[in-house]
């Protein structure tokens, strides 16, 4: 049984080997050395890009990030809550519910970042529709700032807390709420005093599964925030493209991947449930 | 609880809408016989342009030929991967496939660069479909690994004990008893990497060579650019493509 | 007797905890065997490693003089009837018989099949699956499917705990017809002192991986070596360090003569049970006593003063004094 065992492993270790961990290992490598003439990297050893990220420019970049995940992910959380809680009341029709909310995720997400661009731009939908209506005159910029790309997040990410949420709320006792409703509570109460705080793993889970997409979010930032809206990932992006400044790309890189494993490690370490 | 029900009926109403009417308005709008956004008539012509510009053609094929090849390597090894795992977890290769989905597709992108091109100065290889085909393999895996565990957890553990019991090897017992059991969840989790492979963006646009554009890369152009009705009528043919494979998947998950 | 398995000091030791140890057995041909015990104590683990699913950490497995304990389950012949049965859902009736066979090089496979589903009658039910099948007939198929190939020795994981409680005495019997129809040595692992009892050419008692006493049915239950087994097989009084079986006592108005062995005791509680009467009293030291009576015999009142009374030979003494 252990020589079959390995046999079916083998493939997918060498793979994860050579095309994952490999790859990050040389990125580890690339992040303390120098920027070639040319681009590209040459000697010497330094970590000479890492400090430099200390600089006010990457840390608002930085904070950008934070913030514009974080309010993500509340968003989502807020948004996704009730539309759960739907959901898991829907009876014998949940599936049907269910599935309503993740068909559109699972169509191209390029697709529904333009679909945004669409509507929100200068000459897009809304801006015509207002117009048409007579209630502005000019276009108002919907495109291209921190607003435009929260919006696309929590549009792209909104189904990942639904699912958890979803799954808490339905393994949910609901004698614990006949309980609260025979003890006198009115359902607002019964819902915040009893339902929401049971939620709390569904809650956790949501919020991890948004908030690190979003942190390191590439596409969104590019096509709704266009330059005015930078974050890491843009930035990340930028130094292996235009700029080709590899090494303090490798270090923006780990640095995120630092940011994210710290959080998984904090924030999942009481769920006892694996994915794998 | 009635009042409140109907509160959340009608947020929920609200919430689908907000989550369909873009791709729908989008839809609509693709049939706009006018390139601006006001309605002007129907018209098949940005349809009808999608598929005669050469460009948008070729880079299809591509995606078309990228997700076939990388869906089909990712799932036999997946599915093995899954099942090695299911008989006795390794937490090293859970862990390290955990940490491929969690990893900003961004640093997976970038690190795979750094990857081929560090590997070109021996092997003197250009990027191209291979260095994409490759990248799609090494992230799709964790989703069918996932999605073929999960089905394996449904299914009942003293079967391959009985097919051993029976007379039947060890590989045996995989192929006659838990295959077949699992082959729902296998295509499911085929169709699912199939979509993740042909939308994929970030990492595709950074490992792709001058030859292997593909879809998203040239959609993406185009958008840059501006807003273009034919990405319309692109995006509304990709929706219902993807949605029709997703069902289809969805289906086959809980068969 | 032919001996068709022999266990010979096997143990099993986890890091934890000692699952089997030193257990001994022998199992003539044509036997029907029963390993019986209380949940935990190791006759699950012992079946497992006849059926090659677990290792021993020591002993030998010998199955027809030939030591098997280092093959695997499909290079052994003996089969496994799983106590979830186990069957193939994808596949039907007739698929899942057919499962072993189809791994040997055989012929007549069908006659086979047919064979053995009239056996355990299921004739006419071979392209259902098993989602279509009630609780007992998926227990025929297990048992058919493990049938056909003609092992040395049927292996059963307490076949009958998933079963409705009304159906499983028929099932019983049913069981022993077949066994002694097809003449297969049967190793039989159940908690259920009843089954054991009434299904068994001999039976092995196993408590915390220790086999305490292995005996046929009569000798296990009237001279029990050990206090556990006694309490195993049967509820028992209590007289101090000597054990009483309930049916064993009778009660009287008067102290017994005539070499019967008697104590005063004071009515409790009278329990009618249907076919017999349980009757509660309280011997002069303050413990209980259950005695079992007619139901046509005398009544006796809360609180009335009686002796009770049973033959010596009825008595069960244990020389060691166990700690269970």
């Amino acid at each position: 049984m252990n020589r079959l065992r390995a046999w079916f492993l083998a493939p997918t270790w060498i793979t994860v080997i050579t095309l994952f961990l490999a790859p990050l290992a040389i990125i580890l490598g690339y992040s303390f050395l120098t920027r070639g003439i040319y681009g590209g990297i040459t000697a010497p050893w330094t970590a000479e890009s890492y400090q430099r990220l200390i600089d006010p420019i990457y840390l608002v970049i930085l904070w950008r990030s934070f913030w514009v995940a974080g309010a993500s992910t509340v968003l989502c959380l807020l948004l996704g809550f009730p539309l759960a809680l739907f959901i898991s009341r829907a009876g014998q029709h949940k599936n049907f519910y269910l599935g309503l909310v993740m068909l559109p995720f699972w169509t191209s997400f390029l697709v529904r970042t333009y679909a945004w661009m669409f509507l929100l731009r200068d000459t897009g939908l809304l801006n015509t529709l207002l117009e048409k209506l007579g209630l502005i005159h000019s276009p108002l910029p919907l495109l291209y700032n921190d607003g435009a790309v929260i919006l696309g997040l929590v549009y792209g990410y909104l189904p990942f807390t639904v699912l958890p949420l979803y799954a808490t709320l339905e393994r949910l006792d609901r004698t614990l709420l006949e309980a609260s409703a025979d003890l006198g509570a009115k359902p607002w109460a019964t819902l915040t005093r009893v339902t929401i705080p049971l939620s709390a793993p569904g809650i956790r889970a949501g919020a991890i599964l948004v908030f690190i997409p979003c942190l390191g979010a590439y596409l969104t930032p590019d096509l709704l925030g266009g330059g005015k809206s930078v974050m890491i990932g843009n930035l990340i992006q930028n130094q292996f493209t235009t700029a080709r400044d590899w090494p303090f790309g490798s270090a923006v890189s780990l640095v995120l991947m630092a940011i994210v494993m710290v959080l998984l490690f904090v924030i999942a370490r009481g769920e006892g449930e694996d994915l794998l | 609880m009635k009042p409140r029900g109907s509160g959340l009926a009608i947020y929920a109403v609200g919430a689908y809408l907000f989550l369909h009417l873009p791709l729908l308005i989008l839809s609509i709008f693709s049939f706009n016989s006018s390139r601006f956004t006001v309605w002007e008539g129907f018209s098949l012509r940005w349809y009808s342009a999608a598929l005669h510009d050469p460009q948008l053609t070729e880079s299809a094929l591509n995606s078309l030929i990228i997700a076939v090849v990388a869906t089909i390597v990712s799932t036999v090894l997946g599915t093995l991967c899954a099942y090695g795992l299911w008989k006795r977890n390794s937490r090293p290769l859970a862990g390290s496939l955990y940490l491929s989905l969690v990893t900003p597709e961004i640093v997976t992108g970038i690190s795979l660069l750094a990857f081929y091109q560090w590997m070109f100065r021996f092997l003197r290889v250009q990027l191209g479909m291979h260095t994409v085909i490759l990248a799609h393999v090494s992230f799709s895996i964790a989703y069918v690994v996932i999605v073929v565990i999960a089905r394996l957890r449904t299914v009942d553990a003293t079967l391959e004990e009985a097919a051993l019991d029976l007379g039947a090897n060890e590989w045996q017992a995989f192929r006659y008893v838990t295959l077949p059991a699992i082959l729902p969840g296998v295509i499911a989790a085929a169709l699912l990497a199939f979509t993740v492979s042909f939308d994929d963006y970030v990492i595709t646009s950074l490992v792709a060579g001058v030859d292997s554009e593909t879809l998203p890369m040239v959609i993406y152009a185009i958008a840059r650019r501006g807003v273009n009705p034919v990405v319309n009528a692109i995006s509304a043919l990709i929706v219902i493509g993807f949605g029709s494979l997703v069902m289809i998947s969805e289906r086959l998950r809980s068969a | 007797m032919e001996c068709v398995l022999e266990l010979r000091a096997v143990s099993k030791h986890y890091a934890s905890h000692h699952a089997v140890n030193g257990v001994s057995l022998n199992l003539a041909r044509g036997e029907f065997f029963s390993l019986l015990g209380p949940s935990g104590c190791g006759k699950t683990t012992t079946l497992r490693m006849v059926a090659g699913f677990e290792e021993p950490t020591e002993g030998e497995i010998r199955l027809n003089g030939a030591s098997i304990q280092h093959l695997k389950p499909y290079q052994r012949n003996v089969s496994t009837v799983f106590q979830n049965y186990a069957l193939f859902p994808h596949l039907t009736v007739r698929d899942n018989v057919e499962f072993g066979l189809r791994r040997r090089a055989g012929n007549h496979i069908g006659d086979r099949v047919r064979d053995v589903l009239d056996l355990v009658q299921l004739a006419g039910k071979e392209s259902r699956r098993p989602s279509q099948l009630s609780g007992g007939e998926r227990q025929r198929v297990a048992l058919a499917r493990s049938l056909v190939l003609e092992p040395e020795v049927l292996l059963l994981d307490e076949p009958l705990s998933a079963l409705d409680p009304n159906l499983r005495k028929q099932v019983r019997a049913e069981l022993k017809a077949i066994q002694r129809r097809v003449g297969i040595t049967f190793l039989f692992v159940t908690h259920d002192q009843e089954e054991a009892l009434s299904l068994s050419d001999r039976l092995g008692v196993m408590n915390k991986g220790r086999l305490e006493q292995v005996g046929t049915p009569e000798e296990i239950y009237l001279h029990p070596s050990t206090r556990f087994v006694a309490s195993f097989l049967g509820a028992v009084n209590w007289i101090g360090d000597v054990g009483v079986r309930p049916e064993a006592m009778r009660i009287a108005r008067e102290p017994s003569r005539n070499g019967h062995r008697s104590r005063p005791a004071t009515i409790v509680h009278s329990t009618f049970l249907g076919n017999c009467v349980h009757v509660d009293t309280r011997l002069s030291d303050g413990e209980p006593a259950v005695v079992e009576v007619s139901r046509l015999g005398e009544t006796f009142a809360p609180g009335q003063a009686v002796h009770l009374w049973w033959e010596p030979a009825d008595e069960l003494r244990f020389d060691e004094l166990h700690h269970e």
